[in-house]
């Protein structure tokens, strides 16, 4: 007998005591999916959350935007970027006009030329006030994963209308780019460890600086 | 050459889980280590307090457990189905799905499939499944080095040291013990920790970014667990703090999954119950810092051969214990590890598995049945104050479990010519009800005030002597146990 059908067998043995055979008419589960969460402010509170976890968070209106990308870039100290392919035009100007280097992923960048670009410009699909969370569909406004996690600075853009109260709105809104087959990242806050003594470190192998940018 | 000389990775400390002594004398060995109980006293105590800090700002963290409860509760009544439905979706989504009996069987999976692709190396993602089925000693076996690369899992790697906590393995051991050993060790196996390296956890976290860098970028074949797998799409979870589980699910060609067959869920929305309970439940943020989902192959973004290897290892034994079946439940956040009294006092080596504290103690015996000595002993590794239940996020009745296990220890014993009935019979006594075991307690409390300047009790009078007659117990305060854990930990908690 295949180890499969073993171990269906004797899944289907270990359950005799199971009669109903509706998994839904079984076990109802008492929760009502995809509610949003009560706070006062859904924005202010994902800026709150966000810098609560030490990501740098600046809000502006969509005219200075491209302008706003390129000065944070600058102030953190990033000399090139690379930007996916569906990154708007404009930002990639002001990017390139402040003196950055701009590389593009076609064709993929090696992941040594990667580790060897300081920063990353992205869009982002959703944002979670109560938790301060960032989470990437990797659509061409984000690009494939590695782009996000080998340079050690993420700039992430996101707009106020992605912006929800908490998980379980999030998990509703993405549930089309998972059964599109899309991988997602959720982010909250630079790359950290808890595992020396639970001091925490920001800071490990993800980008150690995440800089969020909340547009409109 | 000796053999030490040809191993790749660093060596375990010799023997096997299985062959550690029994609970109480592993416990007694532990108790005596004194840097490791203050390093662990230290430790639990700061989650216990995130931890609650972070549930008190859920309203609704009740009816989120009831619900992480249920879906639970509906996947493992009829796993089958969705075993079936998770299979189906993931070759679907252009993954290979592998099914392994025991852990023998996972091991050879996962050491035929990297052999297959020519390689020495792989990086590791912390996963409690592969620790179980003990993968890195069968990859190294086969010329295969596995390297861990969670900053703790590291730590335990290069140190020769075994796991003692599920989320923060490395919580025996305090900052200048690390120091050491990177300092030791790292040049042995990759880039070496800088010289002048001080014991600043910020540092440490500094030397093992790079040391595990090079590793990362080179890296064909990765190696992970899952935290979920959702049967309706296919999509595996892995949530995780330091980005190394994103280096390994992303960067090399090959990626192998080895998942329990527990942790599939019916669907994507069932998430949000989840991600919920668990970042808050186990290292006490509101969110951990990176979750990575992904569904199979995705053209252009990442590994473009995927595998998934289900592994039973014994979870059907505890599926078809209707009342062990809840502990398969466990979503593995250690927040029972870090409220357990007995888990803060012995540590987790005393318990002689990957899976330490109240959840061990339930779990292994069923995984691993009751034949060996060891587990044997774990039912009887807990006061049964309840604390573990009070703070699971699933709600599994550990104390119940514990006492339905006993009673099935103390049958198995029964059996046997070296039982000891009447000693089983009274331990069962005090063990069995939270009456008879305070009652027992208040017993010892009068001893305690009697011996004012003892810290450790010998046995307890009978019929808890028949229990405790193998280690000393810490010794209780004057009032009992319960009702001062409830004054303790109970402010704690508010
Ligand atoms: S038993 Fe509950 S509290 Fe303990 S690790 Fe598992 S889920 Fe967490």
């Amino acid at each position: 007998m295949s180890a499969r059908e073993e171990i269906l067998g004797r899944v289907r043995s270990a359950l005799v005591d199971v009669s109903v055979s509706d998994p839904v008419a079984d076990v109802p589960i008492d929760w009502e999916y995809g509610r949003p969460t009560a706070m006062p402010e859904v924005l202010a509170r994902f800026v709150e959350m966000c810098e609560d976890y030490k990501a740098t968070v600046a809000r502006c209106d969509e005219g200075s935007l491209a302008s706003r990308v390129a000065e944070l870039l600058g102030s953190a100290g990033v000399r090139s970027v690379v930007l996916p392919s569906g990154v708007e035009q404009p930002w990639r100007q002001a990017i390139e006009s402040a003196g950055i280097t701009v590389h593009g992923d076609e064709p993929p960048l090696s992941r040594a030329e990667l580790d060897a670009i300081d920063g990353v410009v992205t869009a982002a699909a959703v944002g979670i006030a109560e938790t301060g969370t960032i989470v990437l569909d990797h659509a061409p406004d984000q690009g494939r994963r590695a782009l996000t996690l080998v340079p050690d600075t993420h700039l992430v853009v996101v707009r106020s209308d992605q912006v929800v109260s908490d998980v379980p709105e999030a998990v509703a809104r993405l549930a089309g780019a998972v059964t599109d087959g899309a991988p997602l990242t959720w982010i909250s806050g630079p790359s950290a460890t808890s595992d020396i003594e639970l001091s925490r470190v920001e800071g490990v192998h993800g980008p150690r600086n995440l800089l969020v940018v909340l547009v409109g | 050459m000796t053999a030490q000389a040809q191993r790749r990775t660093p060596a375990p400390p010799p023997g096997t889980y299985l062959g550690m002594p029994k609970f109480q004398k592993n416990a007694k060995e532990q108790l005596a280590n004194e840097q490791l109980r203050k390093n662990l006293r230290h430790a639990t105590g700061t989650i216990r307090a995130k931890r609650a800090a972070r549930v008190e700002e859920v309203p609704e963290w009740e009816e989120l457990r009831l619900a992480g409860e249920a879906i639970k509760n509906r996947t493992l009544r009829h796993l089958d189905t969705y075993l079936v439905q998770l299979e189906d979706s993931l070759q679907k989504a252009g993954a290979k799905v592998h099914w392994a009996r025991d852990a023998a069987e996972a091991n050879r999976i996962v050491v035929g499939l990297v052999q297959a692709k020519g390689v020495d190396e792989v990086v590791k993602v912390k996963s409690m499944a592969t620790q179980e089925i003990e993968l890195n000693e069968a990859l190294e076996e086969a010329g295969i080095a596995a390297w861990e690369t969670d900053l703790a899992e590291l730590i335990v790697q290069l140190g020769h040291d075994r796991p003692s906590h599920i989320l923060v393995p490395a919580i025996h051991r305090n900052r200048s013990e690390v120091r050491e050993i990177f300092l030791r060790e790292m040049k042995q196996y990759g880039t070496p920790a800088p010289e002048d390296i001080t014991d600043d956890p910020a540092e440490l976290a500094g030397a093992a970014r790079r040391h595990l860098r090079e590793k990362f970028l080179r890296a064909k074949v990765a190696i992970s667990g899952a935290n979920f797998a959702i049967a309706e799409t296919g999509t595996l979870v892995v949530v995780e703090s330091e980005g190394n589980g994103r280096m390994c699910l992303t960067l090399p060609d090959t990626l192998i999954s080895v998942v329990g067959i527990e942790k599939v869920l019916p669907t994507f929305a069932d998430l949000e119950v989840f991600m919920r309970l668990l970042p808050r439940s186990s290292t006490g943020e509101r969110m951990n810092p990176y979750t990575s989902m992904w569904t199979g192959v995705t053209p252009g973004d990442g590994p473009q051969d995927v595998h998934v290897v289900l592994v039973d290892n014994g979870r059907t034994n505890a599926l078809a214990d209707p009342q062990g079946r809840p502990a398969l439940r466990c979503i593995r956040c250690s927040a029972c590890l870090n409220i357990c009294p007995v888990y803060e006092r012995v540590g987790g080596h005393a318990y002689g598995s990957v899976y330490p504290g109240p959840i061990g103690a339930v779990l292994n015996p069923q995984l691993r049945g009751i034949g060996h000595e060891i587990d044997q002993s774990l039912p009887y590794a807990s006061s049964l104050c309840g604390a573990c239940f009070e703070v699971c996020p699933v709600r599994i009745p550990i104390p119940d479990i514990l006492v339905h296990l006993r009673k099935e220890v103390a049958d198995h014993k029964r059996g046997k010519p070296k039982l000891e009935p009447t000693a089983m019979a009274a331990a069962g006594w005090v063990l069995a009800d939270h009456k008879h075991f305070e009652l027992a307690e208040r017993v010892a409390g009068l001893a305690a005030r009697a011996l004012p300047n003892t810290t450790f009790l010998g046995p307890l009078p009978w019929p808890a002597s028949a229990w405790t007659r193998a280690r000393d117990l810490p010794m209780p305060p004057p009032e009992s146990f319960r009702k001062w854990w409830r004054t303790n930990r109970g402010e704690e908690q508010q």
